[in-house]
């Protein structure tokens, strides 16, 4: 299989007061990504899920600065790429969609327009062509009568129907990678379902690469191949969806399951975790998530854990995690 | 056991103007003739979609809305025509929690200034009493002391939570309305918040009404279940029933929606097709024929009733007896 994306090492600081009080959104994170496979990105408000989205799209705002490390899509490398090259990839060859559908669509123009102008900026369609497209990219996000929603604006539309609009765009170029912060968060439950079913046959058609940014382990259970999970700018583990689940090698991961309510299990007690995240502009020494840990040992106090290999493909920044046989 | 609170056939429209003075128009029939009971120390939760009238049902309790037509008793008495003392004392026993603790606070408010005045407005305490009052209260919602002297900026979502369930306890109110109460919080928090809800009922004695977009944490906290759809009760039975052996369509697909705890669970199970319709001009017969994956030729005609099938309560021609 062949590797999509790969960030080693990336560092996105937020700097501000003349760079003497620097925010780490995003320390040290590593991961890769195959093609046509989804990543799911977890982590609490501030954990650093939405600027490391950011990052990899290069659509950092002022007084964000990449520290270090590198991002390599498709082989090449996004931070020595100049602006027009990055706008050429962006929307084309990776594209996003975010949580609220209408502050990603103009309210002035007709979604028609609006598909059709990435057509025309990306692949120099002409104007009837890139509408004929519009509407078949409508019928591809399995909207109904497209011919005649084409012509309509965002404000004529419902919730779950704009979403999929932004879905429309974000694949009309035939990206190879999606990122996705927080996609269904704004629509009601029998929705939510349509769209990840809707995203899911679209990954299968098109051989989609797929990044799932969410605080909610339920879309990651139900969509997602790997789980990278965050905690105050790191990533603290990393592997397969399954295992994850069945053997959570870091106590935050652990924990994050266990507080979930199930169906069907009503009265056994939530498992909460004491205490709040922390302030990702002065995170406590060593382990970050060493004032929360039921199993914190002096170690944590002081020293962050470094990365462990736990099985193939499974790590963890914990003093705790070892080796484990599959 | 007796009903604390009983609804009878409630009902809420709101008018839509057209033309001049609102005549010839329609009415959006946001709750439309719906009965349930809460008894005394038990959760009543209910579940659906955005427009499903849950909403307006908590407003309807809580006398921030006036209904249309039907009764809200509250120990045997109809609230709805209260007035002076009795609704005084009817507005002391029901309180709410709302989803948003950084809208439901006064930023200009040191926590114990909206601790207290429940207490001071209702209660008339003086001083020394209301602080004694105000530290219990912080201590039973696990917030530290100094707490007190803070303002609402000073605190994370969680622990302003704590403080609106500790100024909704103040007056030691016997139903409190939950709306939402945990979906704006950190996943990591709503299971310290959920329990501390849990603890409070079994102490206090409690009653909740639970209102909630996630079905497992509705499931988790309730002793029943009603399920809306369109301003109707489709379904109403024991917690345990209507989530592992929901009867109604619309039950089945909503619990099939909701996102599994493990990825072993993942269903592709019914997706219903299209969205839900307009409250303003609801479909005719039963309101969710045009989605159900079962409908008969006559659920466009005849709207179902509620009635006991299967230990629960459901309103669908499916359970029809011939």
């Amino acid at each position: 299989m062949t590797t999509l994306l790969e960030v080693s090492g990336l560092s996105t600081h937020y700097v501000a007061a003349r760079g003497t009080r620097v925010t780490r959104a995003v320390e040290d994170v590593s991961f890769s990504l195959e093609a046509g496979r989804t990543l799911g990105i977890v982590g609490e408000s501030g954990s650093g899920k939405t600027t490391l989205a950011l990052t990899l799209m290069r659509l950092l705002p002022p007084g964000a600065r990449i520290a270090s490390g590198s991002v390599r899509f498709e082989g090449e490398d996004i931070f020595t790429k100049s602006n027009s090259e990055m706008r050429a990839i962006r929307g084309k060859r990776m594209a996003m969609i975010l949580q609220d559908p209408m502050a990603s669509l103009n309210p002035l123009f007709t979604v028609g327009d609006q598909i059709a102008e990435t057509l025309r900026a990306h692949e120099q369609m002409p104007r009837r062509g890139a509408w004929t497209r519009a509407r078949d990219l409508l019928a591809a996000v399995r909207i109904a009568v497209p011919e005649r929603r084409v012509g309509e604006y965002p404000h004529e539309m419902s919730g779950g129907m704009r979403q999929r609009v932004v879905g429309a765009i974000a694949i009309s170029c035939e990206p190879k990678l999606l990122i996705a912060d927080e996609p269904t968060t704004s629509l009601d439950l029998t929705i939510q379902a349509q769209y990840l079913q809707l995203l899911r046959e679209i990954q299968r058609e098109r051989d989609l690469a797929m990044i799932f940014i969410t605080h909610n382990l339920g879309i990651v259970a139900k969509m997602c191949d790997d789980v990278a999970v965050m905690y105050a700018g790191r990533l603290v583990e990393f592997g397969p969806v399954r295992r994850i689940f069945d053997a959570p090698a870091h106590p935050y991961t652990r924990a994050l399951i266990e507080s979930i309510p199930r169906l069907g299990d009503p009265t056994a007690r939530l498992t909460a975790i004491d205490g709040q995240p922390p302030d990702p502009a002065a995170l406590p020494p060593g382990c970050a998530f060493h004032p929360r840990c039921p199993l914190v040992v002096d170690r944590c106090r002081v020293e962050a854990p470094p990365e462990v290999r736990v099985a193939v493909a499974h790590h963890a920044r914990c003093w705790l995690a070892s080796e484990r046989p599959t | 056991m007796t009903a604390l609170l009983e609804a009878r056939g409630l009902t809420k429209l709101f008018p839509v103007g057209r033309g001049l003075f609102g005549r010839g128009g329609g009415a959006v029939r946001a709750v439309d003739g719906i009965s349930f009971a809460i008894e005394p120390g038990r959760t009543l939760g209910i579940v659906g979609e955005s427009g499903c009238g849950k909403t307006t049902t908590a407003k309807l309790l809580l006398k921030l809305e006036e209904p249309t037509a039907g009764e809200i008793l509250f120990d045997g008495t109809d609230v709805t025509r209260l007035n002076g003392d009795g609704l005084h004392h009817y507005r002391r026993s029901i309180q709410a929690v709302f989803q948003d603790p950084f809208a439901s606070l006064s930023p200009r408010m040191r926590v114990s200034a909206i601790i207290a005045e429940p207490l001071i407005t209702h209660e008339r305490l003086e001083g020394p009493e209301v602080a004694s009052r105000v530290a219990r209260l912080l201590d039973v919602v696990g917030l530290p002391a100094r707490a007190r002297d803070l303002f609402p900026h000073e605190f994370s979502g969680g622990q302003r939570q704590r403080i609106a369930i500790a100024r909704a306890l103040a007056l030691s109110p016997r139903l409190v309305i939950l709306d939402e109460p945990v979906s704006a919080l950190d996943v990591s928090i709503r299971a310290q918040i959920l329990n501390l809800l849990r603890d409070l009922q079994r102490d206090l004695g409690l009653a909740y009404l639970f209102i909630a977009h996630d079905l497992a944490a509705v499931a988790h906290m309730s002793h029943t279940i009603a399920v809306m759809y369109l301003g109707r009760i489709v379904e109403m039975g024991a917690a345990v029933d209507v989530a592992t052996h929901p009867a109604h369509p619309y039950t089945q697909a909503l619990f099939a929606a909701a996102l599994p705890a493990h990825p072993d669970e993942a269903r592709d199970g019914i997706v219903l097709m299209g969205e839900v319709p307009s409250p303003l001009n609801p479909p005719a017969g039963c309101r969710f024929h045009p989605r159900c994956p079962q409908v008969m030729p006559r659920c466009s005609k005849e709207e179902p009733q509620l009635q006991s099938a299967a230990g629960v309560a459901v309103a669908c021609h499916l359970y029809d007896k011939p």
